[in-house]
């Protein structure tokens, strides 16, 4: 680097010494800081429905496993064809009552439900982190207070429904069925009831096999908040449970987030019916950076888009776009960035990337490094020490990936990074929008004209300028292509679940 | 272009790069959730004591306070566990004083602030002289505040030059160079004035955040932005750089939040007093009050550890 004025008298020379390294070791360890509030797990969950914990129809149960130490957390009731009839039957009867209620009303439940939830708000957290391994600093700042806010959110628009669409009235649609995903169990499932609930309607939600642990006690809350009986049925199981639902004829309203495979399946499962649906899938974001990007800020949202939630995240920054005069040092400054991560038990406090969901999944992405090194990417991890038991993968990068590799255009969801490079703008947009995915983008500039250019070419459902990776209730969120169709969050959202009359 | 300022910022910024505040900011909010516990809690603060320069710079000041504070800087506590801190740091005018307190052979540096602190409005040759006073004094270190209305003029020239001739002046005494980044205002000309400052200084120098004689002192984002300039400039050139953030830090608790900035940052190797620094003087007493609480497992009562520097 040239200096501005150059010094007069360098005051160190500097040939012939070794290059300069950073040390990053154990001179100051952390000492565990575990979080101790207690989860309240019960050893055993019924299904909820009409306001009730019920055993399953076929007495059946399965467990949910920790995936930090891959120990049973507790057993949850396996829902089946009868219990899902059931819940429909509660939810339709239900509907009668709660689709007549004066907005304001509804809108006290969803503020209680959240206040209640912010009271248990550790307890929620620890058992999120629990069941899905992610760290505690996540659930504990995101997970949790963001499912809050998106019932405070929603209960705000309860009592303001005349006043979405001008002249017109938002009617709630009847009983929706909803399928979530394992990624952020507790959001997704706060952020597909609140808004239902709000407009009127009432609901089946089925949370995933691997995660259900939070949602079987977000029906306590419920039940605290005095919530009538029905209008939630949350019921546990495999993923045939949640094909039922989705394909049940009391639902006038599908609303699924999950992988793209089998958002097609439930799509041809309802072709030829008047359903409406939201699908939210899968995503390959491409994170842009050009050359005159705050790099170090930008090598921390490249951090926080890929290995927040350990990469399972549908809108994750998954490929890295980087102008190439600026991609050495990117790596470089990404490299030192991954190595002070902290990778392990997700209970700690000082934990930044905790345990993969479950074996499949980790098994799964590890298939995904077999294949990204035989095309003949790079891989490169930080040294770490990982748990002995628990499914945990060190942050991942590949370099020299292009376009046709396979780990450039599937979906790997985990903490692996693709980094492409790029020459001008116009590549830089081609090789963003050359993917099946459009949910999310990122782009990395000091210069506004480009931002606003870049977020009308790029064909993403959210586009974040120099961030990533944020959310709000308010904010509408969804994709393009097959990332999916209709939005969740914000007045648009809430549109999805009704009809205007 | 009529005004000569914006090529010299331009050419500046384009080849050190920009900084994001929303960004940086984010990233210091994440210190702020780590968890130090236990030993590795009485490891932080006892290398924050040992990092401590301890300060007075009032116009009341004495000899007989001067002298009570280096007492204080050698034995901050009756523990002999405690480490003496780093240095004490005064006005020129109180550094034959401070010799005179701690003697020749002692752990405790003397340093002075000097170049007309904390504005820096004096003629350059009254501030060089200033500074060779205050080392033929005894001072062991000189803490000189930069031009800055010059860096806001764009003459970064002049800043760097007059940097450049304190660097001559200080002789065998390590500089800090105070930025004062309050006056800077923006995340941008921080990083700029850090560049402006490190190349002309000599390994084993220092960048400072602030006087603490202005509203804002040092934060964990000016903090952050300078590392990441001292971060640069090393694996560029070779050359240690040191840090100190200065005033506001009170609390124990912040000046766990810094090293751990600084151990994310720049590595193992800035967590001695060598290469980084406390600019204070109320949080040596909340270190020791905290290292208390973690030997005895129980909060001492108020008047066991004043907050009032004047009670040093």
């Amino acid at each position: 680097m040239p200096t501005l004025t150059a010094p007069k008298n360098p005051a160190v020379p500097r040939r012939g010494r070794p290059a300069a390294e950073l040390i990053f070791g154990d001179f100051w360890e952390y000492d565990p800081a575990p979080e101790t509030a207690d989860p309240k797990l019960k050893p055993r969950y019924e299904l909820f429905i009409n306001g009730e914990f019920v055993p399953a129809r076929a007495g059946k149960y399965f467990d949910s496993i920790n995936p930090a130490n891959e120990q049973k957390l507790t057993e949850l009731a396996l829902g089946g064809a009868a219990d899902v009839d059931a819940a429909f039957a509660a939810a339709t009867r239900a509907f009668e009552g709660w689709g007549r209620l004066p907005g304001r009303e509804r809108g006290k439940f969803l503020f209680r439900i959240a206040r209640l939830l912010q009271d248990r708000a550790r307890e929620f957290a620890v058992a999120e982190t629990m069941d899905n391994g992610k760290p505690i600093r996540e659930t504990r700042d995101f997970d949790v207070p963001m499912a809050a806010a998106h019932f405070f959110y929603h209960g705000g628009w309860a009592d303001k429904l005349e006043y979405v669409a001008p002249g017109r009235r938002l009617a709630p649609l009847g009983v929706v069925g909803q399928v979530i995903p394992w990624n952020f169990p507790l959001l997704m499932l706060s952020w597909k009831i609140a808004p239902a609930l709000a407009a009127g309607n009432c609901v089946v939600i089925k949370p995933a096999t691997n995660t259900p642990v939070t949602a079987v006690k977000l029906a306590e809350i419920f039940q605290d908040a005095g919530l009538p009986p029905g209008v939630v049925n949350v019921l546990t199981g495999p993923g045939s449970t949640g094909g039922l639902i989705m394909a049940h004829p009391a639902a006038a309203k599908i609303a699924f987030t999950g992988s793209t495979e089998v958002g097609k399946v439930i799509m041809r499962s309802v072709a030829g019916t008047d359903r409406r649906m939201t699908m939210e899938l899968g995503g390959k974001a491409a994170n842009i950076v050009f050359d005159d990007a705050p790099l170090d800020q930008a090598v921390e949202g490249i951090v926080n888009g890929i290995f927040f939630n350990q990469g399972q995240v549908c809108c994750a920054g998954s490929r890295l776009l980087v102008q190439e005069t600026v991609a050495d040092l990117v790596v470089a400054k990404l490299k030192q960035r991954l190595r002070v991560l902290r990778v392990g038990d997700p209970l700690d406090k000082n934990t930044d990337v905790g345990a993969i969901v479950s074996r499949a999944q980790l098994d799964t992405i590890r298939h995904y490094l077999d294949v990204g090194q035989k095309e003949g990417a790079t891989m490169w991890q930080p040294p770490c020490r990982l748990p002995a038991k628990g499914f945990f993968l060190p942050p991942t990068i590949f370099t020299g990936v292009t376009q046709s590799h396979c780990i450039a255009r599937e979906e790997i969801f985990g903490p692996v990074l693709s980094i492409l490079t790029f020459r001008t703008l116009e590549e830089a947009v081609e090789k963003a929008n050359n993917t099946a995915y459009g949910l999310s983008a990122g782009v990395w500039t000091d210069k506004g004209s480009r931002i606003l250019k870049m977020s009308t070419e790029l064909k993403a459902g959210v586009v974040w300028a120099n961030t990533f990776n944020k959310f709000d209730p308010t904010s509408p969120f969804g994709g393009y292509k097959e990332s999916g169709f209709g939005r969740e969050g914000g007045r648009q959202g809430l549109l999805d679940y009704a009809r205007l009359v | 272009m009529s005004d000569p300022a914006h090529p010299a910022f331009r050419r500046l910024f384009g080849e050190i790069g920009t900084v994001d505040a929303v960004g940086v900011e984010e990233r210091v909010a994440k210190y702020t959730t780590r968890s130090i516990k236990k030993r590795a809690k009485v490891f932080g603060l006892k290398l924050a004591v040992s990092m401590v320069d301890l300060t007075t710079l009032e116009g009341k000041d004495t000899p007989g306070k001067i002298a009570s504070l280096c007492r204080k800087a050698v034995r901050p506590h009756e523990d002999p566990e405690i480490p003496p801190v780093a240095a004490v740091c005064v006005y020129p005018a109180m550094v034959r004083a401070a010799r005179r307190a701690l003697g020749a052979d002692t752990p405790v540096r003397i340093a002075s602030v000097v170049t007309a602190f904390p504005s820096g409005q004096m003629p350059l040759k009254t501030r060089l002289t200033e500074v060779r006073t205050a080392v033929a004094d005894g001072a062991d270190e000189v803490d000189m505040v930069i031009n800055r209305g010059a860096f806001l003029a764009g003459e970064f020239a002049r800043v760097q030059d007059e940097i450049a001739a304190v660097v001559e002046a200080s002789g065998d005494a390590a500089l800090k160079v105070i930025l004062e980044t309050s006056e800077l205002e923006t995340y941008d000309h921080i990083r700029a004035a850090s560049f402006l400052a490190m190349r002309v200084l000599r390994a084993g120098d220092f960048i400072k955040t602030s006087t603490g004689k202005t509203s804002a002192n040092a934060t964990l984002g000016n903090n952050q932005v300078m590392l990441e300039a001292i971060r640069d400039h090393y694996l560029a050139t070779g050359i240690p750089i040191g840090m100190k953030p200065a005033g506001g830090i009170r609390a124990a608790k912040q000046a766990l939040q810094f090293l751990i900035a600084v151990k994310e940052t720049l590595g193992d190797a800035w967590l001695t007093n060598e290469r980084y620094r406390f600019g204070a003087s109320a949080l040596l007493n909340d270190l020791l009050r905290q290292l208390e609480r973690e030997k005895t497992g129980a909060y001492q009562a108020p008047y066991y550890f004043s907050e009032a520097t004047e009670s040093y």
